[in-house]
This record gives structure tokens, C-alpha cells and sequence, in this order.
């Protein structure tokens, strides 16, 4: 069974398709990256698997459960993080770690709170308010948040978002540990040399539709070219 | 166009906003109605006062009272027999007067031999309101000119009466009949006592919901702009616990706030007992153990609804800046009931206006001391009753908006909505 089963998936505000009919699989131990240019659809798409959105129409399936009747089971598996998300500033960082963990039962507090600190690798300073951190070290801790709890599946929007090359390269190989350790890794970027390094699958999405969706490297070969950025500009052009 | 100009029409474009314009608008509409309304009672300074009166006295020093009345007052009812007292009464109340007059037996004779001539004023009482005592307090004024038309008569009759009755020839004895109460003083006296009670209180519970409200406004729209609320919904916790955590956080504090405001107002009330030399609690108008576990209740509940209204708006907010425009709405609905409160008895209001009064909800807290004092329990009760079902319902709403993806989007039909809310944001 695949951990995410999206079918036809449409989300639309109001008279405005964001969303038109999308159909994508993820596997466990799979990253599967959403690439596309911004007000593309993705951030739709991972809204409405995160259960922030209500579906308009066709199916989310995670892990068997649906996410339109379902939502509240489907929490207990999944972890997101969107794009610019930010952490209480006036708590420390192990305290906002511990504020999370405690949402969670399956795993002890302690010891996701041991594994977010890990991942966050923020030393001492995890003990400072969240507020005196630079963004790279949010970040970080923002994905020690998220990947902490062993989610079956992680929703990770623009994970680099902003960040320079070493913390964007440090977020990219806990990824890809996270990814090795069985959690499937839902993201979205526009960052064609990212998703090329990360992920298994790729999906391209323009104007809310899926218009080529397979391996980077296959997918470089259908198209003649040397990189994922170049199958983009061939595919939507 | 240079760059002096260029920076002020950027600055102008920035400060002028719907948001920043509409708050003032409706803040000069809400005092243009304040004027209007005192225009009214302004109307009401110059009318004659409406009343009765019963003239037991036939010396002439009796008749130098009742030709002044005649002339300053609208006489409704006149007689000689102090067996019609409770007929006049009846008679006063049902005109709309504001007092029966009696000027006892031997009125003149106890003047001339040096003793104050008896007045006894029955008050009918309708508000405890400032601006209800007007009519009162014009007929007070007019038993000053009583006594100074009594005192130039004695004084063109070459009368030996020695100076001290001559300058003060009357003396009162007042009796008011209030909210089924009888009570010996005049509605100046009780006025005042009241007045001076409940000015700062409707003060004091509105700066309270203010605060709390603008802290909860805060908080949902810091989770919006800090991007932390995306991150807790969609974490394994139910909508209606998110809410009620929140509302329930804010409460405490709230709670913490009422009590210490309860403790400060036992004190201020004892403070205000002995006024002018009166012992309150001789006439039981003070509060019992009982009253004040009432009034927390009343302001603990609209606590809770201010909260619960407030996080309604903090939903509507997209970041820091727009949340504190929306405590607006919530300042105008606690300004208005303290206003009113202050000013006018509950009771004495137009049908509309008390319909008005109680809808907002935060009305209550402020109404309840007066009204406890008087043993106006149904106001209180009904006021907690109705306070508690609008809090629930606006927290079942509150929940509800938290299930759909106007949470997040502002709208749960993005570009359709024409709402007032809709065009507040769009500005923003």
C-alpha cells in the first residue's frame, strides 16, 4: 500500500481552480518532490494532505485513511512543515520541541524531545529563546520538530526556503537519513538542483495540473537534457 | 513629482487605510449621538417639573408656596386632605410627575412663632442615572426659591421673626419611593450615593474586556503572522481543544484580573458606605456576600464571551498590526453599555435602547451592581442566562470557522466574499 494515494485531487476558492485534478503516489522510504514555479499549486496540495485545507473534490488516502473523513488519524502520522513556519519566539527551542512532543503518545516526550535536539544540532544555544535565533537555526529547529516524532510521512514545503548553502545542504541530508529510516518525504521547491539531489520521483506542476511526473534521471533522459531545470522549461513551454 | 511628494504619497497611501479611517468615523458618530441625546435632556431642563400637592395650612405663608408652585411647576393634582396622599401619589406616578408636596398643619403659624414650617416632599423615583434626576433636582431648586419668596414676604411684613427661621423658613422631610422601595432620602442623595459607585465601575470592566480581549486578538493573529498556527493545525489535536485552550488560558488570566478588580471593589464600596454622613446599609443600599458572588459570575461569563468574541475577530486577523484594528468593534461594544450605565438607568431607557443595552452582552456586569442593590435579581439572572448562551454560541462558531479553510485563507470562498470583514482585510 502506498503511504500517499492523492486521486484527482481539485481544491478550488471560489470561482479560482488552485488545484486541478492532480493524481500522485508516495512510498515509504520514498521522497517525492512537487516542483513547480510559485502560485503553481503546490503549496495547495500539501495544505489540503496536510488537513489544512478542505478538499473540493476527488481523494487523499494516507496510509488507508481519508483525509477528508479521517483527519484526525491521519494527524497522528504526518508531520508538516510549511514554508516560512515560524516557532513560539518566547519559548527556548527545547521548550518548544517539548510543547510538541507532548501532542504526541506513541514514542516517549523525552525521547523525541532527544531526537529534535539532535536534529536541530543547535548545541547550547537550544536553551536560549527561539526569538534570538537566526533563521537558518530556526529552520533547523523547525525540521528537528518535524522529523522528531518518526512521522509515516513528512510534508516538507520549500524546505530550504531561504537558507544559506551550509544549513540548506545540513536540512537536505537529514532528509535524506529521514527518508532511509522508512518516513516518505512529500515536498514541494522550485529548486530544480535541490530536487534533483533529493528525490526518487519528481512531479511537475503548472497552472494546478500535473504535466510530467517520473525519476529526475529518467525524466532528463525522455527530454535530451542535463538537468531537471531544462525539463521543466520543455515541458511547460 | 519630487521626492518630498513622493514619500508623502507613499506615507499617506500607507496611513490611510479603510481600517485606520473607519474607527474615527464611527467614533464621531457614537459621540454626534451622545450630543443629540443631551440635546434632549437639555429640553428637559427647561419644562416645568410635573407634580402634586396637599395643602393642610391655611395661613398665607402656605399660599406664598403654592402660588410659586403654581406658577414654576406643571400641578397635577391639588388638595387640602392628607387622607388623599395615596390617591395624589397614584395620580402623580400615573402622570409622569416626579413628586407629591405636602405642607403640614399649622405651616405658617410654626414659622411665625419661630419653628421651620414643615415640607414633606414624596418623591417617585425612576432612575439612578445622572441624567434621570433632572426633573428632581429642578423641583429641588424651586424649594430653594420656596424659601427665599417665604423669607421676603416675612421680611415686607415687618415681621419679628428672629433671622436665623427668616433665612431658612422650611424644613424638609423627604421620602422616595423607588424600585418597590421606600427609602428616606432625597433621589439627589440617592443619586449621588449611586453615582459616585457606579462611575468608575462601568470604567473599570470595560478597560478589563478591552485588555483581555486584545490579548486573545493577539494571540490568534501572532499565530498567524509568527506562521506557527498552520504548524498546530495540523498536529494531533482536536479544533474545539485549540479553542477552548486558548479561550480558557485567557480566561485565567481574566479571572485573575476579576478577582483582583472584586477585592478592589469591596473595598471601593466600603469606601462610599457612609456618604455625607448616611449609613447605606440603614437604607440596604449595599451589597451582600451573596450580590458580589453574583457580580463575578456576571463578569467571569461575559469574560469568557468577550474572549470567545475576540477570537472570533482574531480569526478575521492577517498579522500583528491588523488584529489590534480589530479590538475596535470590541472597545464600541463596551464603550456604549458604559456610557449608557453611567448616565441613565437601565430602567428608565426606551424600549429599543433597552433591547440594544442587554444584547451586548458586556452590558451586564456593569448593570448588575445597581441592579443588585435594588434587589433587580431578574436583570442579573437573565443577564448571566443570556451572556452564557451567547458565549457558547459564539464559541460554536469560533470552532466551526477553525474546521474550514477561512482560517487560513480569510475566506471560505476566497474572492467571492463582499463582507464588511472582507473589505476591512483587503485594505490591510
Amino acid at each position: 500500500m502506498a503511504t500517499v494515494e492523492v486521486k484527482n485531487l481539485v481544491k478550488s476558492y471560489g470561482s479560482m481552480e488552485a488545484v486541478k485534478g492532480i493524481s500522485f503516489t508516495v512510498n515509504k522510504g520514498e521522497i517525492f518532490g512537487l516542483i513547480g514555479p510559485n502560485g503553481a499549486g503546490k503549496t495547495t496540495a500539501l495544505r489540503v494532505i496536510s488537513t489544512l485545507l478542505q478538499i473540493t473534490d476527488g481523494t487523499v488516502e494516507i496510509l488507508g485513511f481519508d483525509v477528508k473523513r479521517q483527519p484526525t488519524e491521519i494527524r497522528k502520522l504526518i508531520s508538516y512543515l510549511p514554508e516560512d513556519a515560524g516557532a513560539y519566539k518566547n519559548l527556548t527551542g527545547r521548550a518548544y520541541l517539548r510543547f510538541i512532543a507532548n501532542f504526541f503518545h506513541d514514542i516517549s516526550t523525552d525521547e523525541m524531545v532527544a531526537k529534535g535536539i539532535e536534529i536541530a544540532d543547535l548545541g547550547d544555544r537550544i536553551d536560549d529563546k527561539v526569538d534570538t535565533y537566526s533563521k537558518g537555526m530556526k529552520r533547523r529547529l523547525l525540521v528537528g520538530r518535524a522529523l522528531m516524532i518518526n512521522p509515516r510521512l513528512a510534508i516538507l514545503d520549500e524546505p530550504t526556503s531561504g537558507l544559506d548553502v551550509v544549513n540548506a545542504q545540513e536540512i537536505r541530508k537529514i532528509v535524506k537519513n529521514t527518508a532511509h529510516d522508512g518516513t516518505a518525504v512529500l515536498l514541494s521547491s522550485h529548486n530544480m538542483l535541490e530536487v534533483e539531489y533529493l528525490c526518487d520521483r519528481i512531479a511537475l506542476i503548472a497552472e494546478g495540473k500535473i504535466v510530467e511526473e517520473g525519476k529526475p534521471k529518467a525524466l532528463m533522459q525522455k527530454y535530451h537534457v542535463n538537468n531537471i531545470e531544462e525539463v521543466f522549461v520543455q515541458v511547460v513551454a | 513629482m519630487s521626492s518630498l511628494g513622493n514619500i508623502m504619497k507613499k506615507e499617506l497611501r500607507e496611513l490611510l487605510t479603510l481600517s485606520a479611517i473607519l474607527p474615527i468615523i464611527l467614533l464621531a458618530i457614537v459621540f454626534g449621538s451622545i450630543g443629540n441625546s443631551m440635546e434632549g435632556f437639555q429640553e428637559e431642563f427647561t419644562e416645568p417639573p410635573v407634580l402634586g400637592y396637599i395643602n393642610e395650612d391655611e395661613g398665607n405663608l402656605s399660599h406664598v408656596a403654592i402660588s410659586f408652585l403654581e406658577k414654576n411647576a406643571e400641578v397635577v393634582f391639588n388638595s387640602t386632605d392628607i387622607t388623599d396622599k395615596q390617591q395624589g401619589l397614584e395620580y402623580v406616578k400615573q402622570k409622569d410627575g416626579v413628586a407629591l408636596l405636602v405642607i403640614t398643619q399649622n405651616f405658617t403659624s410654626n414659622i411665625l412663632n419661630e419653628t421651620q414650617g414643615e415640607i414633606q416632599i414624596y418623591w417617585i423615583m425612576k432612575g439612578a442615572g445622572i441624567l434621570d434626576s433632572i426633573s428632581s433636582g429642578i423641583v429641588e431648586s424651586n424649594l430653594d426659591l420656596i424659601n427665599r419668596a417665604i423669607a421676603q414676604a416675612l421680611i415686607e411684613e415687618n415681621t419679628t421673626v428672629n433671622a436665623t427661621i427668616v433665612l431658612s423658613p422650611t424644613s424638609r422631610i423627604d421620602t422616595t419611593y423607588f424600585k418597590n422601595r421606600v427609602i428616606g432620602l432625597s433621589p439627589g442623595t440617592i443619586t449621588g450615593m449611586l453615582s459616585s459607585q457606579s462611575t468608575f465601575i462601568p470604567i473599570i470592566i470595560m478597560m478589563l474586556i478591552i485588555f483581555a480581549g486584545q490579548m486573545i486578538i493577539s494571540s490568534m493573529a501572532l499565530e498567524k503572522e509568527n506562521k506557527t498556527l498552520e504548524t498546530l493545525l495540523t498536529l494531533p489535536v482536536k479544533r474545539t481543544s485549540i479553542v477552548t485552550g486558548k479561550i480558557a488560558a485567557s480566561a485565567s488570566i481574566g479571572l485573575l484580573f476579576a478577582v483582583i478588580y472584586m477585592i478592589g471593589m469591596s473595598y471601593y464600596f466600603q469606601g462610599f458606605q457612609f456618604t455625607e454622613g448616611i449609613n447605606l446599609a440603614e437604607y440596604g443600599l449595599v451589597l451582600t456576600s451573596q450580590d458580589f458572588l453574583l457580580i463575578g459570575i456576571s463578569l467571569f461569563i461575559t469574560l469568557i464571551a468577550a474572549l470567545a468574541l475576540c477570537m472570533l475577530l482574531g480569526t478575521f486577523a492577517k498579522n500583528f498590526k491588523s488584529g489590534q484594528t480589530l479590538v475596535f468593534p470590541v472597545t464600541m461594544l463596551a464603550m456604549i453599555p458604559m456610557f449608557i450605565t453611567m448616565f441613565i438607568d437601565f430602567d428608565t431607557l426606551p424600549l429599543a435602547a433597552k433591547a440594544l443595552v442587554f444584547a451586548i452582552p458586556f452590558s451586564h456586569p456593569m448593570m448588575a451592581p445597581r441592579a443588585l442593590i435594588f434587589n433587580d435579581y431578574l436583570l442579573v439572572l437573565g443577564g448571566i442566562a443570556y451572556v452564557a448562551i451567547f458565549a457558547i454560541a459564539t464559541i460554536a462558531i469560533v470552532v466551526w470557522i477553525f474546521k474550514t479553510d477561512r482560517l487560513l485563507t480569510g475566506s471560505t470562498k476566497k474572492k467571492q466574499t463582499k463582507g464588511l470583514a472582507s473589505l476591512f482585510m483587503k485594505r490591510r
